[in-house]
């Protein structure tokens, strides 16, 4: 794991302070986000985690990177994709951090600024997940395992097509996608939610300390 | 007042038959279910994941609906139940937020002024018709029948709404209350790893190894779960995992539902028996073939 050094201590480079100013940002969207700054570092939402162990930088330590003006790192970190949103340490923080939706307000970023392989897992299924429920309204899971195996390793099918043939004979595979009714309503929602998306309000980010502040940041993302 | 059901996506699919036996359960108690009209996708832990305010119109689209229809949405799925209870909280925590998607709902008609319940049908059974009221229905005895619960997550975490988020005991207090046997079982909230199983199954099947073993080390017949994920994760790879592990597991996962529908008197046609991989021995269906 590779922290960078700061170079003057207490200054944030504009890269830092930009990445610094939208992560406090997302997280003054969470209920009860700006706990985060009362985390002790006591370690109980790492000792939670069912999957810490396979994490490179664990839950504790990302508050503390992003403590250290190393946001770059916790972005590139294998951790905020293993998460499996189990929210056991949520409900075990004792200060009461949302550490799992501060995860996602890492994997958000992360995946605007697309800082991963391009044939990560999670980010090809998430966008496949989103690219069928935008279009049909309802997940399509068969669909869904498709395109992911498509995008990612399309090899792993054939091994899959045992488990898939006794699903299927059990009537746990849909043949066809489910589809909504009013799907141009939907669409129409949709295009309106991706506009109020990308409005960001000038002065809505409290937690931010005056020196993060870069004018004019996550205007348009 | 009527509940709307919620069924969500793998009700529709690959747990069908958690939606047959919820339906049986509900109208055999004489619980009128109304299926929300229109519904889609709640957006899941993956669209909340990915962009926050388009995930949240997608969930409040649903609750709009439920809110114009008038009744309190039924969400089987815990992960639907957890995303519809989340876009509740949110909006009513954010003002700014509420008023963006209410500008996108704006576009169907639609607006949403937070007055619909997101509820689990456990927490339905358990606290509206109530754990006597069942067991004065039930004409199957589960006695000699070793239970093990599997709450899973999303069911009681992060809020714990209805139950107890490390320790919860509705499942365990309705399944004894039907002559059931729960026995010991404390990973009953641990992760099954969800959607890891696609992503990194090496991480998932470690964590579906500790769950099936521990019902397994602990004498159990079948482990009663919660949420399709779960159930699918734990019913599906069971082979791989004693291949993998060098152990041997074979227990049937049911959802509580089904459980629930065999000691009430359905056929195991009625419970959606037909379609769990692991089948449901002689022990569970009591010679009910």
């Amino acid at each position: 794991m590779a922290v960078d050094v700061l170079k003057e201590p207490g200054i944030l480079d504009k890269k830092e302070s930009e990445l610094r100013a939208a992560f406090l940002y997302q997280v003054s969207n969470i209920p009860g986000g700006e706990k985060i700054k009362k985390c002790i570092q006591c370690g109980t939402c790492t000792g939670s985690c069912p999957v810490s162990y396979t994490m490179d930088i664990m839950p504790r330590e990302i508050i503390a990177l992003f403590r250290a003006g190393a946001m770059e790192s916790v972005l590139n970190s294998r951790t905020i994709w293993i998460c499996a949103s189990c929210y056991a340490c949520t409900v075990r923080c004792p200060v009461g951090i949302k550490v799992t939706d501060i995860l996602y307000a890492l994997k958000r970023m992360a995946m605007e600024k697309e800082l991963f392989p391009k044939r990560f897992p999670i980010f090809v299924l998430s966008k496949s997940f989103v690219f069928l429920i935008n279009r049909y309204g309802r997940s399509y899971e068969a669909g869904l395992l498709l395109l992911y195996y498509l995008r990612t390793n399309p090899l792993k099918l054939f091994s899959l097509l045992p488990l898939a043939y006794r699903l299927f004979r059990k009537g746990r595979i849909a043949p066809f996608p489910a589809r909504i009714k009013k799907r141009k309503e939907l669409s129409a929602i949709l295009t309106e939610a991706e506009v109020m998306e990308m409005i960001v309000p000038e002065g809505t980010y409290p937690v931010v300390p005056k020196r993060a502040v870069a004018p004019g940041m996550i205007k348009a993302s | 007042m009527s509940y709307l059901y919620y069924p969500g996506c793998s009700l529709e699919s690959s747990a069908k038959s958690y939606d047959v036996s919820t339906r049986w359960v509900f109208q055999s108690l004489g619980k009128e279910l109304v299926e929300l009209e229109d519904w889609n996708c709640c957006g899941a832990t993956m669209y909340m994941s990915t962009k926050e305010t388009i995930s949240l119109v997608f969930s409040a689209r649903n609750l709009a609906l439920a809110e114009r229809m008038g009744g309190d949405v039924v969400a089987p799925c815990s992960s639907c139940y957890t995303i519809l209870n989340k876009t509740n909280k949110i909006l009513k925590e954010n003002f700014i937020l509420k008023a963006k998607v209410n500008q996108s709902l704006k576009r169907e008609g639609l607006s949403y002024h937070l007055k619909v319940k997101a509820r689990h049908p456990l927490d339905v059974l358990v606290n509206d018709v109530g754990i006597d009221a069942i067991a004065s229905r039930a004409t199957h005895s589960l006695e000699g029948l070793n239970i093990a619960p599997y709450y899973g997550c999303q069911i009681v975490r992060p809020e714990g709404v209805f139950d107890d988020p490390e320790n919860p005991t509705a499942m365990d207090k309705l399944f004894e209350a039907l002559g059931g046997n729960n026995v010991y079982f404390p990973v009953k909230v641990r992760c099954c790893g969800g959607m890891l199983m696609t992503t990194f199954p090496e991480v998932a099947l470690k964590l579906n190894k500790e769950i099936l073993e521990c019902a397994v080390e602990n004498s159990a017949d079948c482990i009663v779960t919660t949420c399709p994920l779960c159930q699918i994760n734990l019913d599906a790879y069971q082979k791989k995992i004693s291949k993998k592990f060098k152990i041997k597991v074979h227990i049937p996962i049911l959802f509580f539902t089904q459980l629930l529908a065999l000691s009430m008197g359905s056929t195991p046609k009625e419970a959606g028996l037909g379609q769990n991989l692991v089948p449901a021995g002689e022990k569970i269906l009591g010679g009910r073939l």
